[in-house]
Formats: structure tokens, C-alpha cells, sequence
């Protein structure tokens, strides 16, 4: 018998069935149009409402219209900056951190290049956003504040709240890319006070392909695309219907799960303490702050990220890397890079992401496998004495 | 996911040859902790035919798999005859790796030639070429490759430059990085005759080189067992010395240029060259 144990959670998750057989039926029969009128279908717009009101609820939204359906976290994502700065138009300035995903940092990068000045605010050793830096780099010409909720790679939850109220008063617009908050930590928009939020159904099981993008009553901005009158004109074009019923399916299920959070953080801790008790070479990055549940960074020292993941393939964990040799760029983690990390402990990180569908007996199955995976390395690792079992980095 | 050839997959999970060799007559390192890989190469020649062959690799799965077949392959060879392996022939042996990882297999034939460097008695021949970031995916073409050729050949317009090396030439993806990286190039002063500079006398541009390498570099490269010493500062040139870790690496290069000089052109001067002896 051949195991997988999936812990690629903040990658990607699995639908969930009950999402899965929701969207089927707009696949065979009920193939209709949104906007069409006729009865054909059976009014398919009112699924949508239904799945606009579960995303609402989802993150604490007052109004179901204040959720816009995207194609992806990527679009949203851009659809806020671009659709704010393309508003705010003599506003040259914008604030963001250096742990960011690419969907923003990237496009930041962008935006220095056609004009744009952009302040990338950094992290302390846990990878926490530093506030004060980010209130005193705050000034007339900002445009928009945007900060993710949690890091992909850590887990690590920013104080968006405190951000929130600060820029509340100032009255600058912010971002919260939530993309690995949502359905994972209870979110609340009216308590951020942020104005605009980011997710992608495909990070709390619902299918790829689609995302929202909370926009506050009353926020100014401009479309991205310019067509039909779909999204209210904010994203035309004709919806995913499938996409959108299986990601409100899967907002509910999100919601009702929430309690069992702390289950989850007991497997997550499980799994932590277990490797930390096993193997005197890891550490965690990102372990002394606030984390999402399902997710924790270990660095295994004197050995290369990549190898760890491939060895643990082959025994049917699935797992990622900060490591350099593990992105196509050929480029460490930027993350762990700005938590100021050394680069034999980026070279050598691992995220291990659970879900709520992860066992404590596929945990105990890691924890049975790896320490003998990185054993294995070590002993081949130019940088590890195995006579004396310790590393030589520093000869 | 990579996609590796059955032959580095089962390399990488039963690679051969592996451990430190105690009697091995000629060592050759390369990499470092900081570049993501390295590997020590210990053969042990025998009139003149390597009769053994071991290695130690910090690295990916096609590293790993790269060391080991390097070993199978040189073993039972005149020292004359595996000097002559090209990374290519490690290529050939895996039956492929993906371009992002032929690295791995130019480290294993530089591994080779520094051992037997040192088997004869010879310093190892450190000599690399930043390895830079892939712009072009169709044609596997850098940046660095980019700008060289824009120096080289003075290229002023994106056409030019597709037609010199070629990238962007196939989906034309990379065409638009590829016009950032020329305006880059062209936007940078002139090298020759030293354009405007906020007024700074030699004397007060070491200071604040020696200042930078101090406070900013040398602690950075220390947490990875490396260092870096001032040798020499001549006009723009800043000539360093690296130590520990860092000096047999194969990408130190591109962590020197990397790090070093993008410090020093942050803090001191956007026209700093950092040469490394
Ligand atoms: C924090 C964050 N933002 C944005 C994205 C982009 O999401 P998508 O791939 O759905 O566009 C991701 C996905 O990894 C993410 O983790």
C-alpha cells in the first residue's frame, strides 16, 4: 500500500466533496448564463447570490455586494492595487512589506518601474511586519497600504489590525492580501478596517480558479477590464459559475470549521515537537509569534531543502522548500532571507501545511520517516562531521 | 515538480560512492552553504588510474545524483582520461537533467578538476561565472548573459538583442523583461571616463569601502563560515580576498558579486566592480 500524506496545504488543498458535487450540476444541466432571463437552468443567478453571501460571511463583510469574484488571489490582488492607484491618480506612493507574495511584491516592482515610489517594510527574526516603520513611512502622497494577513511560507499572522486603525484615522486606503488567512483564522474585515481583502477558494478547499475580493462600501477604484456589466461592471466578463457555487460551499464549510481550529493546531504542534525532539539539526522559523494553525517552517541545518523534499516523496510526504534549487529562479527564499536567516538554515527549510483533513496517524508517520531522511543527508552532507555528529560550517 | 529521468532518480535515492574517503590522494571542493550546494570530490589514484572514488554533496536531487555518477564514471580511469569529462558527459550519463539544474553537473566536473589539481600538487582552479536568473525559459538564457552581450556588442534596441542571443525568439514572453534589463544597462554611467559623482576623494571612498565591507558584509558572510578581507581599491575596482566556506565556491562569484557589490554600490558608489583574487 502505498501512503500519501499531503502536507502541501498552503500550495493548494483538496476540494472538498461537498463543494465537488455542488459544481457538478453546472457542468451538465444547468449549463445557463447568469444574466440570461429565462427560466432555462433554473435561475443561476441566485446561486451565485447564495455563494456571494457565504464568501460574505466568510470574512465578516456587512454587505454581500461588497464581494467581487476574481479568477484568482493573483487577480485580486491586482485588481486592488492597480484598481486603487488608477483612481487615486496624483498619489505616487505606496507601502507594502518584504514578505509578501509575488502576486504583490512583484507587481510592486512593477510599479517602481513606471513611476510608483514603494516602501517595503521590514520584518523582525519571526517575520512580523514592523509597524512603526510602516506608521512613519506614511506620508502625504501614500496611495494605499497593502500587507498580507499571514505568510505563505511561515504562517506568521501581521498585526493587520493595528495597521487597520492606524490607516482608519490617517484615511489611506488598505489591502490585506488574505489569501492564507481565510478559513484558517476567524477574519473580520470591520475589525481589520480594511477596505479591500484578497482570497482564492483553492487555499480552503474550493476548486482553482477563483477568487474574491472584499471591496468596502463606498471604496473608489477602477476596474482592471473593461467590458459587460458582470460584477457590476468591477470584473466583467461571464462568471465561473461552477467555480463560484464550489467556493461559497467551501467559504460555509470553512466557517463551520473554524471551531476545530485548535484541533488542528495541536496536530500542527504535534507534528513540531515531534521533529524539534527528533532531530537536534531543525528549528523553527517564525515559531515564537502568532501562526496560522496549520502551518510551521523548520530548517534542518547542513543539508539542501530540495533533497529533503525529494527523499520524502518517495516515501509519499508531501511537502515544500525555501530552498534555492526548489524555484525556477534558482532563488532562496525571500521570506526567510528577510527574517535574516543564514543561509544554511534557508537552503535547508521545509513547510510543513496540514489541513483539517490531516490524521494524527499520517503526523506520526512523518515523524516515524524523516528523522532517517535527514540522517541519510546529513551523512552525505560535506557540512556535517559524523563522527563527532555536528555540523563544520565554521571551520 | 523537476521532472528527472528514472536515472537521477535512482541515483539521488541510492546514490553510490557516498562518505568521506580517509586515504584519498587528491580532494576537490566546491560550493558553499551560502551558494545552496557544494560537493567534495576524494579520489585515490594508483599509477596513475583512479582506482577509488568518494564524495560528500550538500545539494539537490540532481546534485546528489550528479556527484554519484561522476564517481562511477571516473573510477577505473587514467587521471589523464577523466580529466578529459565534460559536464556534458555527466548529462549524457543521467540520460538528461532539466536546464535550471545543469549546475549540479558543472559542479561535479569542477569538483573533478580541482582534485586532480590537488592530487598533483596544484592549487585548485577556482574560476566561475555568475550564474545570473533565467529570462528567457524557451532558450535558457540569463540576464547575465543578457547584459553581457548588450556590452559587448553595443546593443541599443530589443530587436538587436533578440537577434545576437536569441532570447525572446520563441514565444517572446521574456521580451518585455528583456527591454527592462537593456534599459537598465544603457541607463548605467559610462565606464570609461567617470561621469558625475558627488565629490568624493579617494582617500575618503576607502574609508567608506573599509567602512561598509566592516559593519555590513563581513558579518553577513561569517554567519556561513566565510570572510572576506580588503586587498586592494583601484578607481572604481575593489579587489577582495574570501575566506573560509566561501573561497573554493563555485557560485561564490555570484555571491560575491551579489552580495559584495550590491552593498558597496548601495552604500558607497552605484559604479563599484568588485574582483575577487
Ligand atoms: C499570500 C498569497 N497571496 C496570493 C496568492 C496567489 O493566489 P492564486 O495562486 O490563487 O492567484 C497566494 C498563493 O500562493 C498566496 O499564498
Amino acid at each position: 500500500m502505498t501512503k500519501h500524506v499531503y502536507l502541501d496545504n498552503n500550495a493548494t488543498t483538496m476540494v472538498a466533496p461537498e463543494a465537488l458535487e455542488a459544481m457538478l450540476p453546472f457542468y451538465k444541466e444547468r449549463y445557463g448564463n447568469a444574466s440570461s432571463m429565462y427560466s432555462f437552468g433554473g435561475l443561476v443567478a441566485k446561486d451565485l447570490d447564495a455563494a456571494r453571501h457565504r464568501v460574505a460571511e466568510l470574512l465578516g463583510a456587512e454587505f454581500d455586494y461588497e464581494i467581487t469574484f476574481t479568477g484568482c488571489a493573483t487577480e485580486s490582488d491586482n485588481m486592488a492595487v492597480r484598481g486603487l492607484l488608477s483612481y487615486y491618480r496624483n498619489k505616487k506612493h505606496i507601502i507594502t512589506s518584504t514578505v509578501e507574495h509575488p502576486a504583490i511584491i512583484s507587481l510592486c516592482r512593477q510599479l517602481e518601474k513606471e513611476g510608483y515610489r514603494v516602501t517595503y517594510v521590514p520584518v523582525d527574526k519571526n517575520g512580523v511586519v514592523d509597524v512603526n516603520y510602516l506608521k512613519e513611512s506614511v506620508d502625504d502622497d501614500t496611495a494605499l497600504v497593502s500587507i498580507m494577513h499571514a505568510n505563505n511560507e511561515t504562517g506568521v499572522i501581521m498585526p493587520v489590525e493595528e495597521i487597520g486603525a492606524f490607516l482608519k484615522e490617517k484615511k489611506i486606503p488598505f489591502h490585506v492580501d488574505g489569501v492564507q488567512a481565510a478559513g484558517k483564522i476567524p477574519v473580520d474585515v470591520n475589525k481589520i478596517n480594511c477596505d479591500l481583502y484578497s482570497i482564492s477558494a483553492h487555499k480552503f478547499h474550493g476548486p482553482k480558479g477563483v477568487g474574491a475580493l472584499y471591496v468596502r462600501k463606498g471604496t473608489r477604484m477602477r476596474p482592471l477590464m473593461i467590458g459587460g456589466h458582470q460584477e457590476k461592471g468591477r470584473r466583467p466578463g461571464t462568471e465561473n459559475v461552477a467555480g463560484i457555487v464550489g467556493m461559497g460551499v467551501a467559504a460555509k464549510m470553512a466557517v463551520e470549521n473554524l471551531e476545530k481550529e485548535s484541533s488542528l493546531a495541536a496536530l500542527r504542534d504535534r507534528l513540531q515537537k515531534g521533529i524539534l525532539e527528533r532531530v537536534k539539526t531543525a528549528s523553527v522559523n517564525g515559531g515564537d509569534v502568532l501562526r496560522t494553525p496549520n502551518t510551521t517552517n523548520i530548517s534542518f541545518e547542513f543539508i539542501e531543502g530540495e533533497s529533503i523534499l525529494l527523499y520524502l516523496d518517495q516515501k509519499g510526504i508531501y511537502v515544500s522548500t525555501g530552498s534555492a534549487c526548489s524555484t525556477g529562479s534558482l532563488e532562496p527564499s525571500h521570506v526567510l532571507r528577510a527574517m535574516d536567516l543564514p543561509f544554511s538554515k534557508i537552503h535547508g527549510s521545509i513547510r510543513f501545511s496540514l489541513s483539517r483533513y490531516t490524521t494524527e496517524e499520517e503526523v506520526d508517520y512523518v515523524l516515524q520517516e524523516l528523522p532517517g531522511v535527514i540522517q541519510t543527508l546529513l551523512e552525505i552532507s560535506p557540512f556535517w562531521d559524523n563522527e563527532k555528529g555536528e555540523g563544520k560550517i565554521m571551520e | 515538480m523537476w521532472d528527472y529521468t528514472d536515472k537521477v532518480k535512482d541515483l539521488y535515492t541510492n546514490p553510490v560512492n557516498v562518505g568521506k574517503m580517509e586515504d584519498a590522494n587528491g580532494v576537490g571542493h566546491v560550493g558553499s552553504v551560502v551558494c545552496g550546494d557544494a560537493l567534495t570530490l576524494y579520489i585515490k589514484v594508483e599509477d596513475g588510474i583512479i582506482k577509488d572514488a568518494s564524495f560528500e554533496t550538500f545539494g539537490c536531487g540532481s546534485a546528489i545524483a550528479s556527484s554519484s555518477a561522476l564517481t562511477e564514471m571516473i573510477k577505473g580511469k587514467t587521471v589523464e582520461e577523466a580529466e578529459k569529462i565534460t559536464n556534458a558527459d555527466i548529462v549524457e550519463f543521467l540520460g538528461g537533467l532539466p536546464e535550471q539544474k545543469i549546475h549540479c553537473s558543472v559542479m561535479g566536473s569542477e569538483a573533478l578538476i580541482n582534485a586532480i589539481a590537488d592530487y598533483r600538487g596544484e592549487k585548485p582552479p577556482v574560476e566561475d561565472e555568475p550564474e545570473g536568473q533565467i529570462i528567457c525559459f524557451c532558450k535558457n538564457i540569463t540576464d547575465v548573459d543578457l547584459r553581457k552581450a548588450i556590452r559587448e556588442h553595443n546593443i541599443k534596441d530589443v530587436d538587436t538583442l533578440m537577434e545576437v542571443t536569441e532570447a525572446g525568439s520563441v514565444c517572446g514572453s521574456c521580451i518585455p523583461r528583456m527591454e527592462d534589463i537593456l534599459e537598465e544597462e544603457l541607463a548605467k554611467p559610462c565606464e570609461e571616463n567617470v561621469c558625475e559623482e558627488g565629490a568624493m576623494t579617494n582617500l575618503q571612498k576607502i574609508h567608506k569601502i573599509e567602512d561598509v565591507i566592516n559593519r555590513i558584509i563581513r558579518p553577513g558572510l561569517k554567519r556561513d563560515g566565510g570572510d572576506v578581507e580588503l586587498v586592494d581599491v583601484q578607481g572604481d575596482d575593489v579587489v577582495v580576498k574570501l575566506h573560509g566556506a566561501c573561497s573554493t565556491c563555485v557560485s561564490a562569484f555570484a555571491t560575491l558579486q551579489h552580495f559584495v557589490q550590491e552593498e558597496l554600490r548601495k552604500n558607497v558608489s552605484e559604479k563599484i566592480n568588485v574582483k575577487h583574487i
